[in-house]
């Protein structure tokens, strides 16, 4: 009883906050210390939400669509790159100091290059996701891998196990806490990457749909598109946390 | 039945054990009584196959198997049991990795929930379950891999007091019902002389066997042992061999 009180107080620390300053923002609006075009009030932000929300739900599911793509490719080559470099350790040593590396190189610095290879299609968005979202899940989950008690590998092994029978039975498993972490920060990646390569050009997506509103000034609209942006976002965290809870029952 | 001659293992050249030898015959329970840190762990890693002897060699019915695990139950100080699977699958662990299809494995293994006191425990988890339950648990998996020969790395110590007594009481009652074979790891000169037929005493740095102590399995059966002249008489000289070296 006390602990449910408890979390429904902590609740509203960070609700008060936001109201508090959702309440300065109005205040500097409505005192017009900053012209309306320049920043317009929450008010007409959310008025610009529910006015063009049909377009902005398809442009939204462009955008997620694509962020899904990507992460699905990242969670695929991710985890199976973390499993082979586990279980080769001169292949770790020699490939995890470069994928590092990678990560110096900004998204947002090879998303024209892509999109100079690859056109304005799905593909070029879909790879740059892929590229930011393949190193959180891959170290992640190696991370994960390699953790695992030595001596639990070392009693499947006097059980006769192979070293793939004990990255089935144990090893994933035992990853998973560490994947998921990996993921939920990947998936808020991919909907950053979808809507910066989206910036670049296409028929689509909420990144589209920004530059349109901002080569038209309306500010309200380029607002509207960024508090979806986030709540696209949080929504996808939220979903991959509830899939964590779910693929552990033992909890 | 299992044999290890002239074994010696360096750690970053350091000699940690040192031309041991030790053999346990079939039917038997043989203890290795030491200190910790003295290289009974090291001892069993190389019996399992898990570690290869610097020198040395270890051999089952025979055969040569130094460096081959997978030919005996080793279980570990720890229960080990994997926390995200239920205690059914846990010990039907050896059966699926043998390739038993997994209704046929939790079959079998259900048959000794009740000897192994692990009965409406089959859907729990194991941090569900007491210390005693798990480690019963933990040595129901090494008997299902290995019944004939299992090597036990105190398999008590982790139990308070009562439990470990209780424990000892009923893995005597299991041992000799299914004429099993072992070899296990002790600290504690009691647990030795209540279980075994035989005493490896291993000392020293390096570690090395130092003595060896034959005791009659009559003490098991009775209940009154542990407060009996003659066990006395034997820890006097188990502690005499072990302090004196």
């Amino acid at each position: 009883m006390t602990k449910k009180y408890q979390s429904i107080t902590n609740k509203m620390y960070p609700a008060a906050f936001i109201l508090l300053l959702l309440l300065a923002w109005s205040l500097v609006c409505v005192s017009k210390i900053v012209p309306p075009y320049l920043l317009p009030s929450p008010y007409a932000v959310i008025e610009a939400l529910a006015g063009d929300f049909p377009l902005l739900a398809a442009h939204a599911g462009t955008t997620l669509t694509e962020a899904l793509f990507g992460l699905f490719l990242s969670v695929v080559f991710g985890v199976l790159t973390a499993c082979v470099m586990d279980r080769f350790e001169p292949l770790y040593l020699a490939v995890y100091p470069v994928l590092v590396l990678t990560q110096t190189i900004p998204a947002i610095a090879i998303a024209p290059l892509l999109v100079l290879w690859m056109g304005f299609g799905m593909a070029p968005k879909v790879l740059l996701i892929f590229i930011t979202c393949f190193f959180p899940i891959a170290v992640s989950t190696l991370s994960g891998l390699r953790s695992v008690d030595q001596d639990v590998v070392d009693l499947f092994r006097s059980m006769g196990a192979s070293p793939l029978q004990i990255l089935a039975r144990v090893k994933l498993k035992a990853s998973l806490d560490s994947f998921f972490a990996g993921l939920k920060l990947a998936a808020a990646y991919s909907i950053i990457g979808a809507v910066i390569s989206e910036w670049l050009g296409g028929a689509g997506g909420l990144g589209v749909y920004m530059t349109r509103v901002r080569k038209a000034y309306a500010f309200d609209k380029m607002f509207a598109a960024i508090i979806l942006i986030s709540l696209v976002s949080l929504l996808l965290m939220k979903f991959i946390e509830i899939i964590h809870k779910k693929s552990m029952p033992w909890r | 039945m299992l044999k290890a001659e002239h074994v010696t293992k360096y750690y970053q050249n350091s000699k940690v054990i040192e031309d041991v030898s030790v053999e346990v015959k079939s039917g038997e329970l043989v203890c290795l009584l030491g200190a910790s840190g003295i290289g009974k762990t090291t001892l069993f890693q190389i019996l399992s196959g898990l570690v290869r002897p610097d020198e040395g060699a270890v051999y089952l019915a025979g055969e040569d198997i130094t460096g081959q695990p997978g030919k005996m139950s080793y279980m570990q100080q720890k229960d080990l049991l994997l926390p995200f699977e239920t205690v059914i699958n846990n010990v039907s662990i050896p059966l699926v990795l043998a390739g038993t299809p997994k209704k046929e494995a939790h079959a079998k293994a259900f048959s000794y929930f009740s000897e192994f006191r692990l009965e409406g425990c089959e859907r729990k988890y194991p941090h569900q379950l007491s210390g005693g339950m798990r480690q019963r648990a933990a040595l129901l998996r090494a008997y299902l891999f290995s019944g004939e020969l299992m090597l036990l790395d105190e398999p008590f110590s982790a139990l308070d007091v009562m439990t470990k007594a209780a424990m000892q009481k009923w893995f005597v009652k299991i041992f000799s019902t299914h004429r099993s074979t072992a070899l296990f790891i002790t600290h504690d000169v009691d647990e030795a002389i209540l279980l075994s037929d035989r005493i490896y005493i291993m000392a020293g740095v390096p570690g090395k066997i130092c003595h060896e102590i034959k005791l009659d399995s009559e003490n098991r059966s009775d209940p009154d042992f542990l407060v009996s002249q003659r066990f006395l008489e034997c820890k006097r000289l188990v502690l005499g061999l072990h302090l004196n070296g």
